[in-house]
């Protein structure tokens, strides 16, 4: 397929995030197949890269090898990205960490699955806790993104970009198989080029790409420290630059919100399930609006926290058993009723049963000021 | 004569390559991973690669290999440094890219790396210390032990039925489509030491000039771990390393 720049194109959300790449001066992809992401790897070898902007593209031999071969890549200031599944993303999560540690660039798409184990190969949204909460060891945090459409998949390898080598964190787009498989138009982003090795020494002068040796002491990425309190202050850094994200990159936005009484929180694909509940909701009298995080992570805590008792209760939203209406909770601080509906395993909740699960948070919020664990 | 009057430029028959720093190295005496250090600085400033060199270093002993070479270095995670090595080469494919890395990484934790790396043909240098056994945790059994060799946790000596048998990587490497030179080595002398300087070399052209993936196994010591003196260490290593693992080149399509 042959795009003229700007053109709308109908795309899978996991073509969009191959095609962005490409176009956005990615230099290189870096994963292995897995059901419902194989498009990105499958979208990029169709349209070779290699032989127009350059950008390397290999098919790894594991997600371990890929999230390394990521490791390696951010090491030496190259943009690179790779893609995975709820067990693959799992498997990564040391290198994950790796990375972290050594406040490397780099962008991790993951399209979930149902889980927990090898699960199902039906759309998910159970890895919110990996994604947020990560499964490396360490203290670290990874900013993380939420599409909810064709298009913000296209848009979140560009702002993931720019977030990633900003603040020298790894970026999630944590997307789900309904986005990933769903075709929608896109309006694909005009070709950025590829940074000359010259623009990444400029950019990069802590990357380990040899340029410049004789000018300047050796640079090394290595996550081990033996002096505990080294250690600590390294830790401390990070934490510090943390805070600095957490006041800087928080991004949400409202559907129907401004008169509203009672409100769904919701991302990804379960936000566009949230909106037309609200529109359903609406339409019934009563005066529903919807809450959506398009960072994971940084979380919109502020303003979660903020505008909490304008809303006489809040459901969460969300394809699995209760992982973001934790965090909501945190944020909320008590200040008004928060309950949760979700479907797991593969399942997606219709507006219809969101609307009667919204219901029914509005009778439990009537009667019901204890604590939500309370059965 | 007094000392003094000898230490002068002129009277220099011998130095440490200038890539080597002053940094003092944590190595055990008698342990080989000093002398391979030397080899890889003497060679990258002989090539004139110091601008043009992605080390990459593995978790073992030689975890810490980046403290002494004034070179860039990549810490890798322990067994995926052909990993990481894989995707710099293709992102930097005029550098000179190798790795290091001792037997529990590259033969244990980290086969799937190591094989598909050199499977896929990666345009990289590796080299592959074999002292059969984990040095860094304490003596531990590694894949490469020998059969009836005693370590920490086989400490009856290995046994087929209990821990299996020790993996020829090096020969497996030799079978695969993708490697262009596999070599094993040892520096227990001068001219093993030379031989084995020779073989790196040939190892980093090969990465330069694109023809493939080199191996290049270092049959080591390691005097604590196998609580000998660094002369004995030598000594058993000759009596019982080489006779399982025989050095010389193993596989070479450059030539």
């Amino acid at each position: 397929m042959d795009e003229k720049k700007n053109d709308y194109v109908l795309l899978k959300g996991n073509e969009a995030i191959a095609k962005a790449a490409i176009r956005y001066g990615y230099d290189g992809f870096f994963g292995y197949p897995i059901t419902p992401q194989s498009e990105v790897l499958e979208t990029l070898a169709v349209d070779k890269p290699w032989e127009t902007t350059g950008m390397v593209v290999l098919q790894a031999e594991s997600e371990l090898a890929s999230i390394n071969m990521l490791y390696g890549a951010g090491c030496t200031g190259k943009l690179a990205f790779t893609s995975s599944s709820s067990p693959g993303i799992a498997l990564m999560q040391e290198g994950i960490s790796y990375m972290a540690a050594c406040e490397l660039p780099g962008v991790i798409v993951s399209v979930g699955r149902g889980g927990p184990g090898l699960g199902t190969i039906q759309p998910g949204q159970a890895d919110y806790n990996q994604a947020v909460y990560g499964g490396g060891n360490g203290d670290y945090n990874l900013i993380v993104l939420a599409p909810n459409s064709v298009q913000e998949m296209c848009d979140c390898m560009g702002k993931a970009k720019e977030l990633t080598f900003k603040w020298r964190v790894p970026v999630v787009v944590l997307s789900d198989g309904v986005i990933g498989q769903m075709m929608e138009k896109v309006l694909l982003p005009e070709y950025t080029p590829r940074r000359t090795d010259e623009e990444i020494h400029q950019q990069c002068p802590w990357a380990t790409n040899g340029i410049g040796l004789k000018n300047r002491h050796y640079n090394v990425h290595s996550s081990l420290e033996f002096d505990p309190l080294v250690m600590e202050e390294r830790n401390h850094k990070m934490t510090e630059k943390y805070a600095r994200i957490e006041a800087e990159e928080v991004d949400y936005e409202y559907y129907m919100a401004d008169d509203a009484e009672w409100l769904i929180v919701a991302y990804g694909i379960s936000s566009r399930v949230g909106m037309k509940a609200v529109d359903i909701l609406r339409k019934k009298g009563i005066n529903a609006g919807m809450f959506r995080p398009k960072t994971l992570w940084p979380f919109p805590n502020r303003v979660l926290f903020d505008t909490a008792s304008k809303y006489k209760g809040i459901l969460c939203v969300e394809q699995s058993e209760g992982q973001l209406v934790k965090d909501v909770r945190i944020a909320v601080e008590g200040q008004t009723y928060v309950s949760h509906y979700g479907r797991s395993g593969g399942m997606i909740a219709s507006p219809v049963e969101v609307y009667h699960a919204f219901k029914k948070m509005m009778e439990e919020s009537v009667n019901s000021k204890k604590g939500y664990w309370i059965k | 004569m007094e000392l003094q009057d000898i230490i002068k430029p002129e009277n220099k028959v011998y130095g440490k390559p200038s890539l080597m720093n002053e940094t003092p190295m944590h190595y055990c005496p008698g342990c080989s991973h000093g002398l391979v250090h030397k080899l890889v600085a003497e060679i990258i400033e002989e090539m004139g690669m110091e601008e043009d060199t992605i080390a990459i270093c593995p978790v073992g002993c030689a975890v810490f290999a980046y403290r002494y070479v004034d070179v860039d270095w990549i810490e890798a995670s322990h067994g995926r440094a052909p990993a990481c090595a894989s995707s710099v080469k293709r992102l930097w494919p005029k550098k000179l890219v190798f790795t290091y890395q001792g037997d529990g990484d590259m033969a244990c934790i980290g086969t799937a790396e190591a094989i598909h790396a050199m499977n896929r043909g990666e345009n990289i240098a590796m080299i592959f210390i074999n002292n059969a056994i984990y040095g860094m945790t304490g003596g531990q059994m590694a894949p490469t032990t020998l059969m009836g060799m005693k370590t920490a946790t086989c400490p009856y000596g290995r046994q087929a039925d209990l821990h299996g048998y020790p993996l020829h990587i090096t020969d497996i490497a030799a079978t695969l489509e993708g490697t262009c030179y596999v070599t094993r080595q040892a520096v227990n002398t001068v001219p093993n030491i030379r031989k084995a300087k020779k073989a790196i070399r040939q190892a980093f052209e090969n990465s330069l000039k694109g023809k493939g993936c080199s191996l290049v196994e270092i049959v080591s010591t390691c005097a604590s771990g196998w609580k000998k003196t660094p002369q004995q260490a030598n000594e058993w290593m000759e009596e019982n390393m080489f006779p399982y693992y025989p050095l010389g080149d193993l596989k070479n399509t450059v030539e």
